[in-house]
C-alpha cells in the first residue's frame, strides 16, 4: 500500500514531466529532448536562490521564471531557425541543446551532487500508514495543472489557436493564427511546468546533479507515449502508471536492478500494439 | 545547356568512382603511415591503442551513418548493438581461449560470434520496432540500448557491475582493426552503390513513393539495421580485446550520442565525412579525457553539443539556404573560375561567365524541393459538389 502511494508521487512527477513533453510534442511536433535538462536548470535554479535568500517561495519562483526564459530561449535560438527541416534534424539538435545544458551545469556547479532540503511538510497517517504531505501536494498540484491546461486549451482563445496549430499548422497560419508566438508559448508553458516538476522532485530526492533530468526525461517521455503523445490526460495516466510501476518493480528485491529495463520494455511494448498510446488519436498517413 | 548536363553526369559519374576508391585511400594512407613508423621505429602503446580507437570509432560511425545518413532514421541505440558484441564476443574468447592457443584465431572467432550475435539481435530489435518512425524509433532504440545495458549489468555471469574481465590482445590489434575498417568500407560502399542502396536511398527521400515503386521497406530497413548492429558488435569485440574490464558503464547512451556526433559532424550519408570526423573527434577525445581531469570533462560535451547544434543548424536551416549556397563547393569553384580566367583572353572568360551561368542555373535547379509535398497535392478530396461550386465563379466570370 505505502508501495502504490509512493507510485503515486513519483508518478506525479513523471506525469508533471510528460504534460511538458506532451505539450510540446503536439503543438510543435518535436520530441523536446531537453526538456529533463530543463528541470534540471529549475533545480540547479531552486538550490541558488535558496542559498541566497533562503526563501522557499522565492526560490521557486526564480526557478520558474529561469526555466521559462530558458524554453523560450532555446526554442528561439535552436529549434525555430529549423522550422520547416527534417524531423531528423530538430531531434538531433534537441539531443544537442540537452548536452549543452548538461555540460554548462557541470561546468558552474561541478559533477557531485549538491543536498539541498525544500522545507518538509511533515507526514499525515491515514489508516495507519504515513503519507508525506509534499506527495500530497504533488499529487494534488498535478491534477489542478493538468484541469486548468485542459480548460485552457479548450476554452481560450490562445488555447484554440494551439489546437489549431497541432492539428493543421499551415492552415492556422491561413486562419491568421501566429504559429511562431503559439509554439514559444507552448515551450515557456512546458518549461514552467518543468520547474514545477523539479521543485516536487527535490522534495523527495533532495539533492542535484547535472544528469538529473535525463533519466527522469526519458522515462516521462515513455510515460506520455504510454498514455498517448499528444494528449493531456493520457501524459496523467501513462506518467502515474510509470510511477506505480517503478516503485512496484524496486519492491521486489528480484526485479529491483531491472526496473529500468522493465519500464522500457513496457515502452517498446505499447509502440507495438499500439502506437497511440491509452488516450491518443489515430492520426493517418496522408499520401 | 543539355550537352552540359550530360558532360555534368558523366563527370559525376567519374566523381563517384573517385570518391569511391577515395575511401579506402584515405583509410589505407592513413594507416599507411602509422604502419611504417611502427616497423621502422615502434609506436608507444598508447599510440596503437589510439589507432585502435581511432579504427572502431570509424567503424561505428560507418554503419551508424547507413542507419542515420542513408536510411535516414535515428537510432540511438547503437551503443547497446555494441554492448552485445563486446559481452557476448569476449565472453566466447574468454572460453575459446582455453582451448585455441592463438589469440588471432580466437580474436577472429569471437568478432564473428559477437558480429553474428549483434546482428541478430539488430533482427530481432528491427523486426518489430521498424514499424515506428522518426522520433518513436529513436526512443525505441534508445530504451532498447537501456535494456541491454541494465540486463548485462545484471548477470553475474558476464561480471555484474564490475564488468568482464576480458584477455586483452597485444599491440597488433590496429592492424586487425584497420582490416576490419576496410571490410566495413567494402561491405557500405558497395551496398551503396548497388540496387539494394538505391532503393534504400528512395526509402530516406520519400518512403511512400518508395513503397509504390514497388520497394520491399521493411526488407531494407531491416537489412540495413542488421548490418550496422553486426559491424557494431564487432567494434565492440575490437573495444573489449583493448580494454578490460567490458563495463557497461562505457555502452550508456552517451556512447550512441558520441557516435551520433561523428556522424553529423562528418555529414550524415557521407562515408568520407564519417571516416575523417571519426578521426578527429576520437583524437581530440583521447587528448581532452587525458588533459582534463574532474569537471572540465564537461568541456568534452559541451564541445559535441555546439558541434550536434551548429552542424544541423548550418546545413539544415531554411534560412540559411542562400548563405549555405554561397560558400558551398560548387560556388567557391565557380568564383576561383572566374578570379583566374578574368586575367586569360576573353574567350576563357566567356567560357567562365557561362560556368557561372551554369551552376546558377545548377544551383537554381537544386533549389527546387525534391521532396514534392504529396500531402498539399492529393490529399484534398475532390468531391462532385465542390467542385461544381469551385466552377461556379469561372463559370459566371466568363459569362
Amino acid at each position: 500500500m505505502s508501495t502504490l502511494i509512493n507510485g503515486l508521487c513519483l508518478g506525479g512527477i513523471f506525469a508533471l514531466i510528460a504534460l511538458g513533453y506532451t505539450m510540446v510534442y503536439g503543438i510543435a511536433k518535436m520530441l523536446n529532448f531537453a526538456h529533463g535538462d530543463i528541470i534540471m536548470i529549475g533545480a540547479y535554479a531552486i538550490i541558488t536562490t535558496l542559498s541566497l535568500s533562503g526563501n522557499t517561495i522565492a526560490a521557486i519562483i526564480a526557478a520558474i521564471i529561469i526555466c521559462t526564459v530558458l524554453g523560450i530561449l532555446t526554442e528561439r535560438l535552436a529549434y525555430r531557425p529549423l522550422r520547416g527541416a527534417s524531423p531528423l534534424a530538430v531531434l538531433i539538435t534537441a539531443i544537442g541543446v540537452s548536452y549543452l545544458l548538461q555540460s554548462i551545469a557541470q561546468l558552474i556547479y561541478g559533477a557531485q551532487s549538491i543536498p539541498v532540503s525544500i522545507g518538509s511538510f511533515g507526514a499525515v497517517s491515514v489508516f495507519g500508514l504515513s503519507i508525506p504531505i509534499s506527495s500530497l501536494i504533488t499529487l494534488a498540484l498535478c491534477v489542478i495543472i493538468m484541469t486548468a491546461l485542459t480548460l485552457f486549451i479548450t476554452k481560450t482563445k490562445v488555447g484554440i489557436a494551439m489546437l489549431a496549430v497541432s492539428e493543421d499548422r499551415a492552415a492556422a497560419q491561413l486562419m491568421g493564427v501566429n504559429v511562431n508566438m503559439i509554439i514559444t508559448l507552448t515551450f515557456a508553458i512546458g518549461s514552467a511546468l518543468a520547474a514545477f516538476a523539479s521543485t516536487f522532485y527535490l522534495m523527495q530526492i533532495p539533492s542535484a546533479t547535472p544528469t538529473l533530468g535525463s533519466m527522469p526525461g526519458i522515462k516521462a517521455f515513455t510515460a506520455s507515449v504510454i498514455g498517448g503523445i499528444g494528449s493531456i490526460p493520457g501524459a496523467m495516466i501513462g506518467g502515474i502508471l510509470l510511477g506505480i510501476i517503478e516503485k512496484f518493480a524496486l519492491s521486489i528485491p528480484a526485479l529491483a536492478p531491472y526496473t529500468t529495463a522493465i519500464e522500457f520494455s513496457l515502452l517498446i511494448i505499447i509502440l507495438l500494439v499500439k502506437p497511440t498510446g491509452i488516450l491518443g488519436k489515430k492520426r493517418r498517413e496522408k499520401v | 545547356m543539355v550537352i552540359k548536363m550530360a558532360n555534368s553526369k558523366t563527370s559525376e559519374k567519374k566523381n563517384n568512382h573517385l570518391k569511391y576508391y577515395f575511401n579506402y585511400l584515405l583509410v589505407g594512407v592513413f594507416f599507411l603511415i602509422f604502419f611504417i613508423l611502427d616497423m621502422t621505429m615502434g609506436l608507444r602503446t598508447s599510440t596503437t591503442q589510439l589507432l585502435t580507437k581511432i579504427a572502431y570509432s570509424i567503424i561505428l560511425a560507418t554503419s551508424l551513418n547507413m542507419i542515420v545518413g542513408f536510411l535516414g532514421e535515428l537510432s540511438l541505440g547503437h551503443a547497446g548493438f555494441m554492448c552485445v558484441g563486446a559481452y557476448i564476443g569476449c565472453f566466447c574468447a574468454n572460453f575459446l581461449h582455453t582451448v585455441i592457443p592463438s589469440p588471432l584465431i580466437v580474436l577472429i572467432i569471437a568478432m564473428m560470434i559477437g558480429g553474428l550475435v549483434a546482428a541478430l539481435f539488430g533482427f530481432l530489435i528491427g523486426l518489430p520496432t521498424l514499424r515506428l518512425k522518426g522520433d518513436y524509433l529513436a526512443i525505441a532504440t534508445l530504451a532498447f540500448g537501456e535494456i541491454v545495458r541494465t540486463i548485462f549489468k545484471n548477470l553475474s555471469a558476464f561480471g555484474g557491475a564490475q564488468g568482464l574481465p576480458t584477455k586483452r590482445y597485444d599491440k597488433s590489434l590496429y592492424i586487425i582493426a584497420f582490416l576490419i575498417v576496410f571490410i566495413t568500407l567494402f561491405v557500405i560502399q558497395n551496398l551503396k552503390r548497388s540496387k539494394h542502396g538505391r532503393a534504400i536511398e528512395a526509402i530516406r527521400d520519400n518512403e511512400i513513393a518508395a513503397r509504390a515503386m514497388g520497394i520491399n521497406i521493411t526488407y531494407y530497413k531491416l537489412i540495413v539495421f542488421i548490418i550496422a548492429a553486426g559491424f557494431a558488435g564487432i567494434a565492440g569485440v575490437i573495444y573489449g580485446h583493448l580494454v578490460t574490464p567490458v563495463a557497461n558503464t562505457f555502452f550508456s547512451f552517451n556512447y550512441s550520442i558520441e557516435i551520433l556526433v561523428m556522424v553529423v559532424l562528418g555529414g550524415m550519408g557521407s562515408i568520407t565525412g564519417s571516416i575523417i570526423a571519426s578521426t578527429l573527434l576520437t583524437f581530440i577525445n583521447v587528448q581532452l579525457t587525458t588533459q582534463l581531469s574532474g569537471d572540465m570533462a564537461a568541456l568534452k560535451y559541451l564541445i559535441y553539443a555546439l558541434i550536434l547544434i551548429a552542424m544541423v543548424l548550418w546545413n539544415n536551416a531554411p534560412a540559411l539556404s542562400n548563405v549555405r549556397e554561397k560558400v558551398s563547393l560548387h560556388h567557391l569553384l565557380a568564383w576561383f573560375n572566374g578570379k583566374f580566367s578574368s586575367k586569360k583572353p576573353e574567350k576563357d572568360s566567356q567560357t567562365a561567365v557561362e560556368n557561372a551561368v551554369y551552376l546558377k542555373e545548377e544551383a537554381d535547379w537544386k533549389k527546387i524541393p525534391t521532396k514534392i509535398p504529396m500531402d498539399s497535392i492529393l490529399s484534398t478530396d475532390i468531391k462532385p459538389d465542390r467542385t461544381t461550386e469551385a466552377d461556379k465563379p469561372e463559370k459566371s466570370s466568363k459569362q
